[in-house]
């Protein structure tokens, strides 16, 4: 093995021959879908009939949309495209709302997962020495099981603690000198505010790197927790529907994380027409899993709001780089007409030094009008006391916010550990507006 | 002056506080003031007694988990507007209040409260500065 | 049908060669190659080259589970911690938790042994299994996975907990397998018949049902609520996890793998072996095992043990259900306490000893309940409430940090607690267990 490729064939690739194997894969995904009834009707009536109507690359475009909700219209078993007996894993999305989506996977569709999970681990230079300690929580949620099995592909020591107990996590960090993690970054955040509480320095810890997913967050949180930690963090992107975490990882560059274009086809859209937009350019992803029999997804409609970084990274990868989330096209929020991301919001809070790691954002309306107010925690280290200090803060806060959003936000301080704390994913948004 | 006050654990069954009383009663110890705090599964039992220490010794005979602490009694004048009038010197002042309860009965023209501060010594030179009358211990006994 | 006829069905002389030509090689390995193992060999005067056939056995020393304790983290590592590739973590019985370890080796004895117990239990590859024994440190849900993987069964791993949502799935995806805890199984009929299903009608044939003890008035209560067969099997995360023995759908005994898990049963206060058939504390010797291997551990469960040919066709020994233990520990939804483990904490509270007593029910629901009743003194009395709030919150956090497990704590006035000659009595289980 290559030190920082797994495979180190696939992963340099060249482009043209890597839009090749796209090609052929992407038959074979249209051959699986032809045998669900969803599939067969909308590609029919696309006129595709046989994979071979798929002549070039650019025939993606001609493929229908796949939505979230034809997931759940088909659940249980609509979408499964071989016989139940050759599929050995259901995981199943957190279904809070409704009706759960689940997804399907043959061995050979797990091996494969499992291989982009293993490239991804060595991209970021862990090697068969390292303790990984994996906090994401076990079960139907793909977090846990997706990196447990990346990582014992590569022989890292895993150590399968899933979510929670904060106390626990710590020691063990301690006890077996735990070099990597993956975690969510506000689970990140509250532990470390908590590491005195327990007695633990950072000394006493040896970690080295995290892998981070499962919800957004900005390049000022990344490096706000690098510098909390002294470690390397890493985004990995994924999603259950394209098999779980591991689609997109970043490389030891740490310069937004390489979609696995053998795995999957990545497009970016305009949310509104669904015409593909040119990289460099924000838009919808739309993926389709060029790696899993059980169950065909073709242009997937994430809901994810990114763009594809056009220039190639300096570690050699010819698989593009997919930005950070810049935000949901179902959680963008139009306040007084204006289109707002939480992101955006976050990434002006993080650029500030005397705020803390937590914050909440609160929409009410008055009179017709939207009022946002954001309530932020003060970081104790850089707080005096002094009242001036305060007013201040608040005075840049709300500066920086109307540059960014164009926005007048009410600015509420708050003393450290007074706002909700998240272990799992952070609800920050909290809309109490009138609904007209 | 600061007076005793005795605090005491009580479980939250049928019969306690009357098991308790007859302690006090066997022991010649006269209740001056009392309040119960109580939460799902316990209460605490806090007393103002005329003889504190014959008090502790029979929650100790008896195996009774009690404790003392420093509080001020303040006579507050019985007319509207009276409690306002000494709550707002403990708040010009900043002196904050733990809790705080009623005599049993009254004495004087003047009704008697009990408060527990963080910082009893304080609250007793504030109160008796803004011309507060604070009661004393021995006042307690004799009353 | 049987996962490996070749070392399940093994006729007893030739298994007795295996065995002892295992424990040759494994007492030479650990000599080698764990330090602690070699240090305790020399004390007792015993080398590897004693060791000549697996009746030699009774020549080595017992391993217990405070060397574990004491030896933690790496201490009774026979490979060096790069080759593991999976770590498990148990709460012990006070301070220092217990520690497992697996090279790939060991987690492919572990889904060997797995499979061995699920098609023991009836599983055939086509099945579909619901795993609802928590995944995580907790070795329950990642050893049935690995059974189920090695198996090639469908697995849907639910893991612990949202009843609702396993009855879903169950109904949804027909799976003929269920691995939980027996309790858990009970408690969640209650929660199908308010959702409207009959569990009678439900879609679970199998269960696979451990990490507590239970009774065969349980079992008969199982089988006949869900109308499905109840089997019952055993492991502890030292020797591997779940998957140390197993029932066959006769239902006879445990079927223990002796091939790989050496069993001896022996009198717990003299550590001489009992005559079969008889009760007494199992300890067993990993054969096979390479990342922390123990020789003659003391489970400290007593059971019975017999050779008698099954009539499945196994010709492993059978162990009894559990019978009791030779410590304090009790088995509460799967896990394992220790009463030390709480005094341990109260301990630590502003550094008083109070007396405490913990009482473990079963309630309605099924579901194990703890509440630790704690003595309330002067040394942690407050007059202010939220004082002793802050006391109870503070109890109840650190025990379930040690446990895993919730906990109610209850404040309770001095002399509450029982006690016989002057001596407190720390457990009170009113499960019928």
């Amino acid at each position: 093995m290559d030190s920082m490729f797994w495979n180190r064939q696939v992963e340099t690739l060249e482009r043209t021959a890597l839009e090749t194997l796209q090609l052929e894969r992407l038959r074979l995904r249209i051959a699986n879908a032809l045998r669900t009834p969803l599939y067969q009707k909308r590609l029919f009536r696309a006129g595709i009939t046989v994979p071979e109507d798929i002549r070039s690359l650019e025939d993606v475009r001609k493929i229908p949309f796949t939505v979230k909700d034809d997931l759940r219209q088909s659940y249980p078993k609509g979408l499964l495209a071989v016989d139940m007996k050759q599929v050995v894993r259901v995981h199943s999305s957190s279904g809070t709302t409704g009706i759960p989506t689940v997804i399907f996977y043959t061995q050979g569709d797990l091996d494969r997962w499992t291989e982009l999970l293993a490239r991804g681990i060595v991209a970021s230079g862990a090697t068969a020495g390292d303790v990984f300690q994996n906090m994401m929580s076990y079960g139907l949620f793909t977090g846990g099981l997706g990196l447990h099995y990346g990582a014992e592909r590569v022989g890292l020591t895993v150590i399968p603690v899933g979510g929670g107990n904060t106390q626990r996590q710590l020691q063990i960090m301690k006890d077996f000198q735990t070099t990597s993690l993956h975690i969510t970054p506000s689970y990140l955040l509250h532990i470390h505010g908590r590491m005195a509480e327990f007695g633990i320095n950072l000394s006493d810890l040896s970690l080295k790197r995290a892998y981070m997913g499962a919800e957004p967050h900005s390049e000022p949180t990344r490096q706000k927790l690098q510098e909390l930690y002294k470690m390397d963090i890493f985004n990995c992107y994924g999603l259950s529907e394209m098999n779980g975490p591991g689609v997109a990882f970043e490389c030891h560059c740490k310069a937004d994380p390489h979609v696995w274009e053998d795995a999957y086809i990545v497009e970016i859209v305009d949310p509104a027409t669904g015409e593909p937009l040119p990289d460099g350019e924000i838009g919808e992803a739309i993926f389709t899993n060029l790696i899993r029999e059980a169950l065909p997804l073709l242009r997937y409609r994430t809901r994810d709001l990114a763009f594809i970084h056009p220039e190639p990274c300096a570690c050699g990868r010819t698989h593009r780089r997919l930005s950070r989330i810049q935000g949901r096209t179902d959680d963008m929020l139009i306040i007084n007409g204006v289109n707002v991301f939480p992101s955006q919001i976050e990434e002006v809070l993080m650029s500030i030094p005397e705020v803390g790691n937590n914050y909440m954002i609160h929409l009410t309306s008055r009179n017709g009008l939207d009022r946002l107010t954001v309530q932020v925690e003060l970081y104790q280290k850089l707080f005096t006391g002094d009242l001036s200090q305060i007013d201040t803060l608040k005075g840049t806060i709300k500066d920086r916010l109307r540059a960014s959003i164009t926005i007048n936000a009410h600015i509420e301080l708050h003393e450290p550990g007074a706002l909700p704390v998240f272990e799992g994913k952070a609800k920050r948004v909290v809309d109490e507006r009138e609904r007209l | 002056m600061k007076i005793k006050q005795i605090s005491v654990f009580l479980e939250n069954r049928k019969g306690r506080l009357s098991e308790i009383c007859s302690m006090l009663g066997a022991a010649g110890v006269n209740i001056r003031a009392l309040t119960i705090a109580e939460t799902e599964t316990f209460g605490v039992l806090r007393m103002v007694v005329d003889k504190p220490a014959a008090a502790m010794d029979a929650f100790r005979t008896h195996s009774v988990t009690a404790n003392q602490t420093e509080v001020v009694a303040v006579e507050v004048p019985d007319t509207p507007g009276g409690l306002a009038k000494v709550l707002d010197i403990l708040t010009d002042n900043d002196l904050n209040v733990e809790y705080m309860y009623g005599f049993v009965e009254k004495f004087t023209e003047n009704a008697l409260l009990v408060f527990r501060f963080d910082d009893p010594e304080k609250a007793h030179q504030t109160l008796k500065a803004n011309g507060v009358n604070v009661v004393g211990e021995h006042d307690i006994e004799s009353l | 049908m049987i996962w490996n006829e070749k070392f399940e069905t093994m006729p007893l002389e030739e298994l007795k060669n295996l065995q002892s030509e295992r424990l040759v090689s494994l007492a030479r390995y650990v000599y080698d190659n764990c330090p602690w193992y070699k240090r305790k060999f020399n004390d007792v005067g015993v080398g590897p080259a004693d060791i000549k056939s697996i009746d030699d056995i009774v020549k080595l020393p017992f391993t217990n589970k405070l060397d574990m304790r004491d030896s933690y983290p790496f201490g009774l590592f026979s490979r060096p911690r790069t080759d593991l590739v999976e770590i498990h973590v148990s709460s012990g019985t006070t301070g220092n938790p217990t520690l497992v370890g697996y090279t790939r080796d060991d987690i492919s004895l572990w889904g060997e042994v797995m499979a061995r117990s699920l098609c023991c239990a009836g599983a055939v590859p086509d099945d579909t299994i619901q795993i609802a024994y928590g995944y995580g440190l907790f070795t329950g849900g990642l050893g049935a996975h690995y059974g189920a993987m090695e198996m090639g069964l469908t697995i849907i791993p639910t893991s612990s907990g949202q009843t609702k949502r396993q009855l879903k799935i169950m109904q949804d995806f027909q799976p003929r397998i269920l691995a939980c805890t027996p309790s858990y199984c009970l408690y969640m009929a209650d929660d199908a018949r308010e959702i409207g299903i009959d569990p009678r009608t439900a879609s679970w044939k199998i269960g696979v049902f451990g990490a507590e003890p239970w009774s065969e008035s349980m079992r008969s209560e199982i089988e006949q609520t869900w109308d499905m067969l109840a089997t019952d099997i055993y492991g502890l995360s030292e020797i591997i996890g779940p998957g140390v023995s197993q029932e066959c759908t006769y239902k006879d005994g445990l079927h223990l793998y002796s091939d790989v898990f050496y069993p001896e049963i022996i009198d717990p206060d003299t550590g001489k072996p009992v005559p079969e058939g008889q009760d007494g504390e199992l300890v067993i010797t990993t054969l096979t095992k390479q990342g922390i291997p123990l020789i003659r551990y003391r489970t400290r469960d007593i059971v019975s043990l017999t050779y008698e040919p099954c009539k499945c066709g196994r010709t492993s020994p059978r162990t009894s259900k559990i019978k009791g233990r030779t410590d304090d520990m009790i088995v509460v939804r799967g896990i394992n306490v220790f009463p030390s483990q709480i005094e341990h904490v109260l301990l630590g509270i502003e550094g008083t000893h109070p007396h405490y007593q913990l009482v473990i029910d079963r309630g309605a629901h099924k579901l194990d309940s703890v509440e630790i009743m704690v003595e309330v003194d002067e040394r942690i009395f407050s007059d202010e409430i939220k004082r002793m709030h802050a006391l109870e919150q503070k109890i109840k956090k650190e025990i379930e940090a040690v446990l895993s497990i919730g906990v109610t704590v209850r404040l309770v006035e001095p002399k509450t607690i029982a006690r016989s000659e002057g001596k407190a009595k720390r457990v009170i289980d009113k499960r019928q267990l």
